[in-house]
């Protein structure tokens, strides 16, 4: 037996090609044929189109869903509201994030970084509808928030941004102020450990020598800190983007009747059966995507992931 | 005498760049041989051929006359101790030295005992349950050198073994290596590129530039008689005539190197009259920069506006003997303590 | 942090500005889930009045009595235990061939691993369901714990490729050496040292596996899971503090691998027995 497995060692150290395949090939297979396999098929639905009057769907080769949907007013809203709402869960959940991120980076010793790594996964894996609803709770007429605006006698301050045109709402558990803040919450820690990440790369010897050269703690952080944490906040920024971008839920819990990508795709896939428009409408954040994160790439941004 | 390692013609590329190139070496059971050079030049490629992590691309290599090209490392019977050590993190400092015995599927107390020595030989006793990240730097070279020895190989591999350590500790090691190295009468295949530590360890040297092997030789030979100009440079200090400047000042034909313990400094008017110009050569230089060096004075001269001599003037009790830069010289060295350099 | 009087580095000090933003950012994530902890004591059933106008324990009984609640957590516990052991094994092997040696296709090759994370959980749903349909494969825990493997193995995959990263070359090197063998060196060597990785990858699987709504809607049958229960509890008028109580339980259950899994990730920062 031992003879028998030295020679298989044998084997192997010589073939080295042939463990490094055996390695890769189950999960590439499974990826493959599972996942890819199935994204195309349906990605691929959007190049055919729903016949209207059977109701059936038609497998000839056509634009003509891809037309339907970039021609229709309502679905182009649809469109710039969902790539909007991601732009600004990403500005916002970037500036929120960036100071617990330079925090954790640079001032903590390594007993309370781990501390704060578990203080920031902790909601990253609670569940997820658990952390909406809660907001739900938070932003509710008799939540938390109106509480807290009455106690201060702000309640006209309250009033005022609910009555701001398109962002406001009838209350802020029904509004785009509301969904921002669920989103920008959500996927917070996303956004910073990535950042972190970035930051603690950056060696405390080129901040005493920005110093040394004579700048103060302003100009270091503009002209060295930041720029070098660019490509962590970008690598944060994919995934707060892309996320928002493809969500269904939160604007179904939080949301007004004003429909977002993720929505318009569950609803043409649902009871309509129209799945080439719901493949159509799933190109669009995938496109983003790929064109995002092709220039994030450039931008150094996957060197953190 | 037994040859321990025979390496003939050896050849490894890694995809464009030939790391060595048609190698040659012969090593004697017992023998303390170093492969010397700069980063790049080889010796790191020629060990792991040596160990069997990489294969040559072509050439035999024989391990006491038994051609071991192609068998596996594990198979072979040389030990290695890394450059970075290599210990396994997650076993404590007895796991990592008994771990070739474990391999071999021995347990017990005469494992324990084999273990116990050699932690004893290098002065860990009392460290075996420590983790390899609860121990210093010189106290992991030393666990990496137990792991190898327990298992008592012919040949001993060692990839610049000292070089995270600083000089005092350094030194101390050279000397506990080559006790060890008597003692146990293995065959030590040191690499490093310190040539102070190849001189003072080595029973032979192979000194490599770029792939190839300058020379082969003993320590005192390759000192007093490098083959050309990158081996006498490497070595040692030493002052590099060129072909133009011999034929200027001195009339010979070929460039030559002198070693600065040579030299001597023609101070007074007596010195110069009773020196044998026919056994010496004679020239004026002025003084360029003068170093102290604890012991002696190293004084860098400059000859004909071109040329660099090294001079070293023990300071015999006179400590703070020193010479002014733009002060001439008379300096002579004998014929006879030149290296007429080939290339 | 407080340090010693005499050893305050300017630098290594954090400015009142920083310090205020990041308890603010922390206190941001975590304030929300104190709040449901806080409703699941109270005694208004109806509305999400704040202050909750009593505190009671009734709810707690209520929900241990469920059994709809216990079945949908059972169900979600063996789809976690079984995506997670497949995704270890894949995403085991998948960081194994891919952390060193380039080769061509290697970066497609990566991209294709995120993808799962990476776009969005409808998009793979739908994609999942509708292959599913068309190979006519009835809908069953096992298509949903297909989709959960496919995106469970990515982080293993992450966990597993950042140590392989951070370990010495020469350790199985060294390993062959002494002579042991590939398969010895293997289980001596490689897995002891990959074993804590593999394990905190797992855990983040099991926890984001037991967390998914998404992509399981659409992968499933008739089955509910615990997060597809709450989702269908959440969009109907119910008894509001129950949704709380299992929602605290959620948060134990995930908390401790949680935990678990960033203390096993921390032991990796000490040095890996090399050179300093």
């Amino acid at each position: 037996m031992d003879k028998l497995l030295d020679s298989f060692s044998n084997f192997i150290y010589r073939k080295k090609n042939f463990i490094f395949l055996s390695f890769l090939i189950p999960p590439v297979l499974w990826l493959g044929i599972v996942y890819l396999g199935s994204l195309l098929v349906f990605l691929g639905h959007s190049f055919f189109y729903l016949d209207g009057f059977t109701g059936q769907i038609v497998y000839e080769f056509s634009l003509r869903t891809l037309k339907e949907l970039f021609s229709s007013p309502a679905n182009i809203d649809i469109l710039i509201r969902t790539v909007g709402l991601a732009a600004c869960v990403t500005i916002g959940s970037a500036i929120i994030g960036f100071p617990i991120a330079y925090y954790m980076a640079k001032f903590t010793s390594p007993k309370v970084k781990i501390f704060l790594f578990i203080a920031i996964m902790l909601p990253l894996w609670s569940n997820y509808l658990v952390r909406v609803y809660s907001w739900k709770l938070i932003l509710a007429k008799e939540g938390i928030i109106s509480w807290f605006f009455e106690k201060l006698n702000l309640e006209w301050l309250l009033d005022a941004i609910l009555a701001t045109p398109i962002i406001g709402g009838p209350s802020l558990s029904i509004s785009y102020i509301g969904m921002f803040l669920v989103f920008t919450y959500i996927w917070l820690p996303f956004m910073i450990l990535p950042i972190q990440a970035s930051l603690e790369r950056v060696p405390n010897s080129l901040i005493n020598a920005s110093h040394d050269l004579g700048a103060n703690k302003r100009q270091t952080f503009y002209k060295v800190i930041l720029p070098l944490a660019l490509p962590g906040i970008i690598a944060g920024s994919i995934f707060t983007f892309s996320l928002t971008l493809g969500d269904y839920i939160i604007p179904y819990i939080i949301g007004t009747s004003k429909f977002f990508i993720g929505q318009a795709v569950y609803t043409h896939q649902g009871v309509a059966g129209n799945i080439p428009l719901a493949a159509a409408f799933s190109l669009v954040p995938i496109v983003v995507m790929v064109i995002y994160i092709y220039f994030a790439k450039r931008m150094g941004a996957f060197n953190d992931l | 005498m037994l040859k321990a390692l025979n390496l003939n013609n050896i050849n490894k590329s890694y995809g464009l760049i030939k790391a060595i190139d048609n190698i040659n070496l012969t090593i004697r059971d017992g023998e303390f041989f170093s492969l010397l050079g700069p980063s790049g030049s080889g010796k790191t490629t020629c060990l792991k051929v040596i160990a069997g992590f990489e294969a040559p691309d072509s050439g035999i290599v024989s391990l006491f006359d038994e051609d071991v090209t192609n068998i596996p490392p594990f198979k072979r019977h040389v030990n290695t101790v890394f450059q970075d050590y290599a210990l396994f993190p997650h076993m404590n400092v007895r796991q990592n030295v008994g771990y070739s015995l474990k391999v071999q599927k021995m347990k017990g107390p005469s494992m324990d005992r084999k273990i116990d020595e050699i932690l004893e030989i290098v002065n860990l006793k009392g460290y075996d349950l420590r983790k390899p990240s609860e121990l210093s730097g010189g106290q992991r070279q030393r666990v990496a050198l137990a792991r190898s020895l327990i298992n008592k190989p012919k040949i001993l591999l060692l990839d610049e073994p000292l070089g995270a350590l600083d000089q005092k500790l350094r030194e101390k090691m050279q000397v506990e290596l080559k006790n060890i190295q008597r003692q146990f009468k293995i065959t030590f295949i040191y690499v490093t590129h310190d040539q102070q530590e190849a001189l003072s360890m080595s029973d032979r040297i192979a000194v490599f530039n770029e792939g190839k092997i300058e020379q082969i030789d003993t320590p005192a030979n390759i000192y007093s008689k490098p083959i050309n100009s990158f081996v006498a440079d490497f070595i040692g200090t030493t002052s590099i005539f060129d072909k133009d400047s011999a034929m200027k000042l001195f009339n010979l034909d070929k460039a030559f190197s002198v070693r600065p313990e040579n030299v001597v400094i023609l101070e007074t008017a007596e010195d110069l009259a009773t020196i044998n110009k026919q056994q010496f050569y004679i020239t004026n230089g002025t003084v360029a920069d003068c170093q102290f060096q604890g012991s002696q004075l190293k004084i860098t001269y400059l000859i004909n506006n071109n040329c660099k001599l090294s001079v070293f003037k023990s300071l015999e009790g006179n400590i703070n003997q020193k010479y002014e830069i733009n002060t001439n010289h008379t300096l002579a060295w004998r014929r006879s303590d030149i290296t007429v350099l080939n290339g | 942090m407080i340090f010693r009087r005499g050893s305050i580095n300017k630098l290594n000090k954090a400015g009142l500005g920083l310090r205020f933003g990041a308890i603010f950012g922390l206190l941001f994530l975590h304030i929300p889930l104190l709040l449901i902890i806080l409703y699941a004591f109270t005694t208004e059933d109806k509305s999400y009045q704040f202050p909750p106008p009593g505190y009671t324990l009734k709810w707690f009984q209520i929900v241990l009595s469920r059994q709809d609640i216990w079945s949908a957590v059972s169900l979600s516990m063996q789809i976690a235990i079984i995506s997670t052991f497949l995704a270890i094994i894949l995403g085991t092997l998948a960081a194994g061939a891919l952390y060193k040696t380039s080769f061509f296709g290697k970066s497609s090759i990566t991209i294709l691993i995120i993808l799962p994370i990476a776009l969005p959980g409808i998009i793979t749903g739908i994609s999942l369901r509708s292959t599913f349909g068309v190979l006519g494969i009835p809908f069953s825990t096992w298509t949903i714990v297909i989709g959960h493997a496919t995106f469970c193995m990515v982080v293993v995959y992450n966990n597993v490729v950042a140590r392989l990263r951070r370990t010495s070359p020469n350790l199985i090197q060294a390993s062959m050496d002494l002579g042991a063998n590939n398969l010895q060196t293997f289980f001596y060597v490689i897995l002891p040292n990959m074993g804590t990785a593999i394990l905190a990858g797992g855990m983040l699987a099991f926890a984001l596996s037991f967390d998914e709504v998404i992509v399981t809607t659409f992968t499933a049958g008739q089955q509910t899971t615990l997060p597809i229960w709450m989702f269908s509890e959440l969009i109907r008028p119910r008894q509001r503090p129950i949704t709380n109580v299992v929602a605290v339980f959620i948060m134990f259950i995930t908390f401790i691998p949680i935990v678990f899994a960033s203390y096993m990730a921390s032991k990796t920062s000490e040095s890996e027995g090399s050179t300093k």
